[in-house]
């Protein structure tokens, strides 16, 4: 005899899931020796799916430098956030309710805010590793921390490091124009701008600022707009594909600055290296970065360059690492995988031997490292350097840039 | 009143209809935080699609751009929230009244110049697109990077303020659409659901016989609008941020009315059918890929895509009236 | 700002206008003739862009060469895409139409994020960063390759539509479905040739678009609303009206870009639709409908 599924049957069933559900276990304490369940919630579809899968790598590489140092290991869970925010918010709880003890993600300051609150309810501590709005840690939460810049730290850490490499390389632009992307991380950085600018003694002035369509197929009309306006140098925040829209029509439109100087994504990514070949050496992007004289970023550098040797080592990566870094780190010390232990070992976290720039890894009582340091970057003969900070660099900037026409 | 509501609606739709509102209610007490996530989901495309399918369903215009009055009502009530510290229940006054100018407007100029079919879609895609780009450059209200709203605790619920635990979110979403639900069973029952059905049918026929066809599109632009406006003060205050490139974006407004679509356009059961039909399809799609192990970002889009072309291409007129029929739920006469 | 700035913008609009036109084309003849409202448009000129793309990498050939190939194959897709899905919808309500091509382009656009990943990917042919200066205008040269392969192209399709019998029946049926049918025609075989036409139209602006700029997974859709936008400005069954119609939008966002600001220059190009809408809704080189 057929059973006629109807609707109601169907919700009991789906209740006596949940109910299942609802007892699975989470947050109970275990063993030092079982695995930590970490879920990572990233983008992989949907709009942002190249910045998702590309810090997704590095999950892949991870357990063996962590074993590596003597740490726990980590039994990833992957959720998809689909660019979403809804779908980012029922994976978020999905993956607790299947027993993740500790969240990390999640790129999207939108999406990353929804699963903020998820983990903030339900008391699982979430390290973000990237997203740079900075209401994220504003909001008093207790089990969200972020080790990552926010738009003013990097915009400080763009001038401090701008002033060094002028007066490494003798080159100071007397004008120049500021061209931002309309979205969230480039209006972001525009606000700062200004206000940040004022701290620092920038040998420039801002003639123009223009602000494009994050949606925009065509850049000509900015391009020109900005050359029209007579500066020297060029400041950007964009994202991968206007940056190399934007350098076509340098190109095309015959105007070589003297600098370009990139505060974001893009200009330094491997696409824009291999699009562009030698056209696209010379920018300057002042971005989070690793410290490429640090014991760690070089064995992650050598892990990374053995697993995908066509791809730098990013932003991405380092700071989807450190965040997994700080799970395994803090569960070490906590001794168990209780969410509250978890968060308070989080919050004492001191780690000096690190990969990105700065002092280490530290939170403060709003769960932000606000120790992080940016450095700054220089494509040259299709490879990445660091020119600044002094400390954490491994070459000289070369200003002014080579004229397009001349390469 | 409530007889006449209740008149010739079988005896049996009535019971399955309050056993799945008890259902319902007791939902969250069974249910994990995830399981409640979806819920309150199924929910909130269940009432929003509710709210479209008051002006295609009932007045046959397609509008292709609901996510405007989602975005709006969200921006009104939470920027009235967070300057100046304005209960939602209050501010959403605010935003039934800027979505009902919207809605008129864009009524306004799509009748009176006789927009319509596909022309009055792309009218409606083309204001959504406008508030989109419009908004991404309001200052006022953090432009494209994004309106953050303070959260506060969770161990309280402040229904006042609309801050609290997803509970009380689910019970609040469970309650608007209830009360959709009824809402739009009393606007068929009424005149002004004979008028819309005539006007559906046949705009000439009913101008004809002396029906106002402006102004009863107009109403039905105007309702709809304002339901959809209150859906986006619970969509700011349950995710606490907006941002213009997400809540206005044309994939917003396709993704609301693919319940009423699927579910069945016009019937009144049918924008609930299809919000748990395919937000369940999601979540089940997502399960068995884990299940079988296949990591790979983008497949379960493609089977979501083909569940959608299979039942577009098989049940021209969703999938509520052949369930209804099996079920011996269809209306009588 | 000089004079100069404007002229540049206003030429790189224009150029930049005439492929989006030839985009916009096939969109007129599909919705022109067979009534279904191709939503799925701007993802089947992905799909056109990723095929130039594999081609290239295959053989090396100019995108522009690569074009006839592409349209070719686009041809066949359009053509069993209309007899196998699309035919039983031609009557059937625009949001059942809506419905199944936005399932398509779900799929289509899932598939190729599956199978070319989500990074931009473009060509790089040796005028790519090539530019021609005629005194103060700096014009980009493989802007004014793809414009004249558009206008070749067109040109090719209004005399096709104009002088061969095919494309008068085709005309025919648009013109009068009924009567088509009474003198004969197989309207059914006439509708799938003209989709398959119209994606030919979408898979060569799709090789054009390649010389200009790069390919994600997610540009799809943009793409079908500019396309809507150019054929309702333009005029609905109008060939040169498309053409038209990409002109001006290409102009309106450039010149709004560098007279106001560049991120809003889209609202643009919406006002102008929202005004031809209310003021004269079979666009500007329509006929009034019957």
């Amino acid at each position: 005899m057929t059973q006629r599924i109807n609707r109601r049957r169907f919700n009991q069933a789906l209740a006596a899931a949940g109910a299942l559900g609802a007892f699975s276990p989470f947050g109970i304490v275990r063993a030092q020796s079982a695995k930590l369940k970490v879920g990572v919630l990233l983008p992989r579809s949907g709009v942002q799916a190249g910045i998702g899968q590309d810090c997704h790598r590095v999950v892949q590489i991870t357990g063996g430098l962590l074993s590596d140092l003597g740490l726990p290991g980590l039994d990833i869970m992957n959720g998809d956030t689909e660019s979403n925010v809804d779908v980012a918010r029922s994976r978020a709880e999905r993956l607790i309710s299947e027993g993740a003890q500790l969240l990390v993600g999640a790129f999207d300051s939108g999406q990353t805010t929804a699963i903020a609150q998820v983990a903030e309810q339900r008391g699982i501590p979430l390290v973000i590793n990237i997203a740079a709005a900075p209401p994220i840690t504003e909001q008093g939460y207790k089990f969200v921390f972020r080790n990552f810049a926010t738009a003013p730290m990097i915009l400080g850490d763009a001038f401090a490091n701008q002033l060094e490499v002028f007066s490494l390389t003798g080159v100071a632009p007397k004008t120049a124009v500021f061209m931002h992307v309309n979205d969230t991380f480039g209006v972001a950085m525009q606000k700062g701008f200004t206000g940040v600018m004022s701290k620092f003694t920038m040998p420039y002035k801002v003639a123009q600022t223009i602000a494009y369509d994050p949606a925009a197929r065509d850049l000509s009309v900015e391009v020109a707009k900005a050359r029209a306006s007579g500066a020297e140098a060029l400041i950007m925040v964009s994202r991968l594909n206007d940056a190399i829209l934007i350098t076509r029509e340098l190109v095309k439109q015959r105007w070589s600055p003297s600098a370009v100087l990139s505060m974001g994504p893009g200009w330094y990514e491997d696409q824009y290296l291999k699009t562009l070949g030698k056209l696209g050496d010379g920018p300057i992007s002042f971005v989070p970065w690793y410290d490429p004289n640090k014991k760690l970023a070089k064995q992650l550098e050598a892990a990374h360059a053995k697993a995908f040797p066509d791809i730098n080592l990013n932003t991405n990566h380092i700071y989807t690492f450190e965040a997994l870094l700080v799970a395994a780190d803090a569960y070490k010390r906590a001794g168990s995988a209780d969410p509250k232990a978890l968060a308070d070992a989080i919050r004492a976290t001191n780690i000096k031997d690190n990969v990105s720039t700065g002092p280490g890894i530290q939170f403060n009582a709003k769960g932000q490292n606000d120790k992080l340091k940016n450095s700054a970057i220089q494509n040259r003969g299709g490879k990445l350097v660091v020119v600044a900070p002094k400390a954490a660099s491994n070459a000289k900037p070369e200003l002014p840039m080579k004229a397009y026409d001349k390469r | 009143m409530i007889a006449r509501l209740l008149e010739d609606v079988p005896r049996r739709g009535l019971v399955a209809l309050a056993a799945l509102f008890a259902l319902l209610l007791v939902f969250p007490y069974f249910a994990s935080g995830y399981l409640l996530s979806v819920g309150f989901l199924i929910l909130y495309f269940a009432y929003v699609g509710q709210a479209w399918n008051v002006m295609m369903g009932f007045a046959g215009q397609l509008s292709l751009g609901h996510s405007l009055y989602v975005g709006l009502g969200a921006y009104a009530a939470a920027a009235l929230y967070v300057h100046f510290g304005v209960s939602p229940w209050i501010g959403l006054g605010m935003s039934i009244v800027i979505c009902v100018l919207a809605g008129a407007v864009i009524g306004f100029l799509a009748f009176r110049f006789g927009v319509a079919g596909v022309y009055f879609a792309i009218l409606t895609i083309a204001f959504a697109e406008f508030a989109r780009i419009g908004f991404d450059h309001f200052r006022w209200v953090q432009g494209s990077s994004g309106f953050f709203l303070p959260v506060a605790n969770y161990t309280e619920n402040d229904l006042w303020n609309l801050r609290g635990s997803p509970r009380m979110f689910y019970y609040l979403m469970l309650g608007m659409t209830a009360g959709a639900f009824v809402l739009c069973h009393a606007l068929l029952r009424s005149r002004m659901g004979y008028y819309w059905l005539a006007i559906r049918e046949s705009p000439e026929a009913a101008q004809a016989l002396g029906v106002n066809v402006f102004r009863y599109k107009m109403v039905a632009v105007v309702i709809s609008a304002a339901m959809t406006s209150l859906a986006g003060v619970v969509f700011a205050f349950y995710y606490n941020n907006l941002f213009p490139e997400q809540i206005f974006h044309i994939s917003r407004s396709i993704e609301l009315i693919l319940g009423p679509i699927i579910g069945g356009i016009g019937t009144l059961v049918g924008p609930l059918v299809g919000a748990f039909l395919l937000t369940g399809l999601a979540e089940g799609l997502r399960e068995l890929m884990l299940q079988l192990g296949i990591d790979v970002p983008g497949v379960k889009q493609v089977f979501y895509g083909f569940c959608l072309l299979l039942v577009v291409v098989f049940l021209p007129h969703g999938v509520w009236p052949p369930l209804a029929r099996v079920l011996g739920l269809e209306r009588k006469g | 700002m000089p004079i100069e700035i404007y002229l540049n913008v206003a030429a790189s609009g224009l150029l930049t206008g005439l492929v989006y036109g030839l985009m916009a084309l096939g969109l007129s003849v599909i919705f022109g003739v067979v009534r279904v409202v191709n939503f799925a448009h701007g993802e089947m000129m992905t799909l056109a862009m990723y095929l130039t793309l594999v081609l290239f990498g295959a053989t090396k050939l100019d995108p522009l060469i690569l074009m006839v190939p592409i349209a070719a194959v686009l041809f066949v897709l359009g053509y069993l895409l209309q007899l196998g899905l699309i035919n039983p919808f031609i009557n059937r309500p625009e949001h059942s139409q809506f419905m199944l091509l936005v399932a398509l382009a779900l799929i289509l656009v899932n598939l190729q994020l599956i199978v070319f990943g989500p990074d931009a990917q473009g060509i790089r042919t040796a005028y790519s960063f090539d530019s021609f200066q005629l005194g103060p205008l700096i014009v980009d040269a493989s802007k004014v390759y793809a414009a004249l392969a558009a206008l070749v192209v067109a040109g090719a399709l209004f005399s096709f539509f104009r002088f061969t019998l095919l494309g008068k029946a085709i005309r025919a049926c648009a013109d009068n479905y009924d009567g088509a049918r009474v003198v004969g025609l197989n309207v059914k075989q006439l509708y799938a040739l003209t989709f398959g036409i119209g994606a030919a139209c979408v898979g060569a602006a799709g090789a054009m678009l390649m010389v200009v700029g790069d390919v994600t997974p997610t540009i799809g859709p943009a793409y079908t609303l500019l396309a809507f936008v150019i054929v309702i400005t333009g005029g609905l069954g109008s060939m040169p009206g498309a053409l038209l119609g990409g002109l001006l939008i290409g102009l309106t966002e450039a010149l709004g870009g560098v007279l106001f600001s560049p991120s809003a220059k889209s609202m643009f190009a919406f006002g102008l639709l929202v005004l031809v809408l209310l003021f004269r809704p079979q666009g500007i080189l329509g006929r009034k409908a019957a």
